[in-house]
């Protein structure tokens, strides 16, 4: 079972579904998860909101047998390093057959449920990664 | 002023079960059953997928099809009888993960297999009267049934969104009028904190599909002064390939003029998504002038039935967003096993 507090994954929510990160204006750089401030301009950098197409890359992977608790319905599943086309890397679920994933594959995102916390609690959805 | 379809976009998960497969658990005959239900494989959703990870990706395929400001949608309304939350809306959720929100009206909408043409009419109404720009109207299901109920052999994950709009110049579809039929009619339900839908058998049939289907279709035709001969395709909700195949000819319509729209034999039943597939698989196909007659039924029961007219603008958008002949394709088959597990049938712990 996945416990995490309602506010805590809520204040990530679009992060989460809708890959939105940022970008330092000033350096071109792009951040996910989203940083506040760019830790090369500092305070000289410019940070606005960035919206990820999503379209990436996988940089490595691992396949999963033995999951943690909530996840064993799910095994064997493969779990990946993504390199978004923008630069930021992040660590997603590949749903694909384990069999079938390659480092260098181009993925894209989709809508998925990542987790629960148990019959009662809430459900957590966000971006995981398909095949192109 | 017209009111109509200014985008439309569906999803398929790429599982499939065969009837087969079910037959051969429960010790049925898998012929007598394709041969009845018209039906030979039905969608299964991944370990991960539910009612609203489906209309989001419906959601979003609509949005992405005509390239829409999500930011002028005014109302989301998701039709399902499998929303994942009791309480809590599904609609939020697509608002959000389709960048819609937050200046918007959204609500849920439950009436068994119609909640999603329910949606689109509450959306035309809005748009006509000006309190709306667009508004996204979802049917969307992970459709259940219980092991070894005859439901099992239909019951499929699907979803399909259309943005509703009423300018002339961005509609693809116009939808002349809808004519609705509904009265208390007790022929499926499913109670409280049920997991699986109870239904009343053949009881479902003449009063409840045959009665609300024909009535609502003839109730427009009248209204509209058309005939069968007038439209080129149709569209009846599928719970199987029977029952709209024997609707059409009760009303006139020929079998060619169904014949695009019905998905259900390599589907399933997407409740729903059923009729609101049905009309995407059409406007896939689709050439302007087209006319498109079609008819939702929900169980409890009612009909609402469709007038539509294809636009030049068809052609524009078709090709940005997958296909429902595309999304049927080239799908993973599972066994009866695997299904079980994918939809939560198995307990761990």
């Amino acid at each position: 079972m996945i416990i995490m507090s309602v506010p805590r994954f809520w204040r990530k929510q679009i992060a989460r579904y809708n890959l939105v990160g940022t970008h330092c204006k000033k350096c071109d750089e792009y951040f996910y998860p989203p940083r506040n401030m760019c830790p090369a301009c500092r305070r000289e950098g410019e940070i606005e909101d960035y919206k990820f197409s999503g379209n990436g890359e996988v940089v490595t992977f691992t396949v999963i047998h033995t999951a943690a608790e909530g996840f064993e319905n799910q095994t064997p599943y493969v779990l990946g390093i993504i390199k978004l086309d923008e630069g930021p890397s992040l660590t997603s679920q590949i749903i694909c057959e384990p069999e079938t994933v390659k480092i260098g594959m181009k993925v894209k995102p989709v809508f998925r449920k990542l987790g629960q916390a148990g019959e009662r609690g809430m459900i957590y959805y966000g971006t995981k990664f398909v095949p192109e | 002023m017209s009111v109509g379809i200014v985008s439309y976009g569906a999803y398929v998960p790429k599982y499939r079960i065969k009837v087969d497969d079910i037959a051969r658990v429960w010790g049925d005959d898998a012929e007598i059953l394709k041969a009845g239900l018209m039906v030979n494989e039905k969608a299964v959703p991944d370990v991960d997928e539910d009612a609203a990870t489906i209309a989001v990706e419906a959601a979003r395929a609509a949005v992405n099809r005509s390239d829409i400001d999500a930011q002028r949608i005014g109302a989301v309304y998701t039709g399902s009888e499998s929303h994942p939350y009791a309480v809590k809306p599904t609609s939020t959720i697509v608002a959000e993960a389709t960048g819609a929100t937050p200046v918007l009206t959204a609500a849920d909408f439950e009436f068994a297999c119609k909640a999603g043409t329910a949606a689109v009419q509450a959306c035309m109404g809005l748009v006509s009267s000006g309190m709306i720009d667009l508004g996204l109207a979802i049917g969307a299901d992970v459709a259940q049934g219980a092991p070894g109920d005859a439901l099992e052999y239909t019951a499929a994950a699907g979803g399909v969104a259309y943005v509703i709009g009423n300018k002339e110049s961005e509609l693809v579809a116009i939808i002349e009028d809808t004519y609705s039929f509904t009265t208390d009619t007790p022929d499926f339900w499913r109670r409280e904190g049920m997991p699986y839908p109870e239904h009343g058998g053949r009881f479902t049939g003449e009063p409840g599909y045959f009665k609300h289907v024909t009535n609502a279709a003839k109730g427009l035709m009248n209204k509209l002064e058309t005939k069968p001969e007038d439209y080129d395709y149709a569209v009846f909700h599928q719970p199987n390939g029977k029952f709209p195949s024997r609707a059409a000819k009760m009303l006139g319509f020929s079998k060619e003029q169904i014949k695009p729209g019905l998905v259900v034999p390599r589907l399933g039943n997407t409740y729903s998504g059923s009729c609101m597939m049905g009309i995407a698989a059409t406007l896939d196909q689709a050439k302007p002038g087209d006319r498109i007659f079609a008819t939702a039924f929900g169980s409890g029961a009612g009909g609402d039935a469709f007038s539509i007219t294809v636009t030049d603008k068809i052609d524009e958008i078709r090709d940005n967003a997958p296909k429902v002949e595309e999304l049927l394709a080239d799908p993973i088959y599972v066994d009866y096993a695997t299904y079980a597990r994918h939809k939560g049938k198995i307990k761990i712990a």
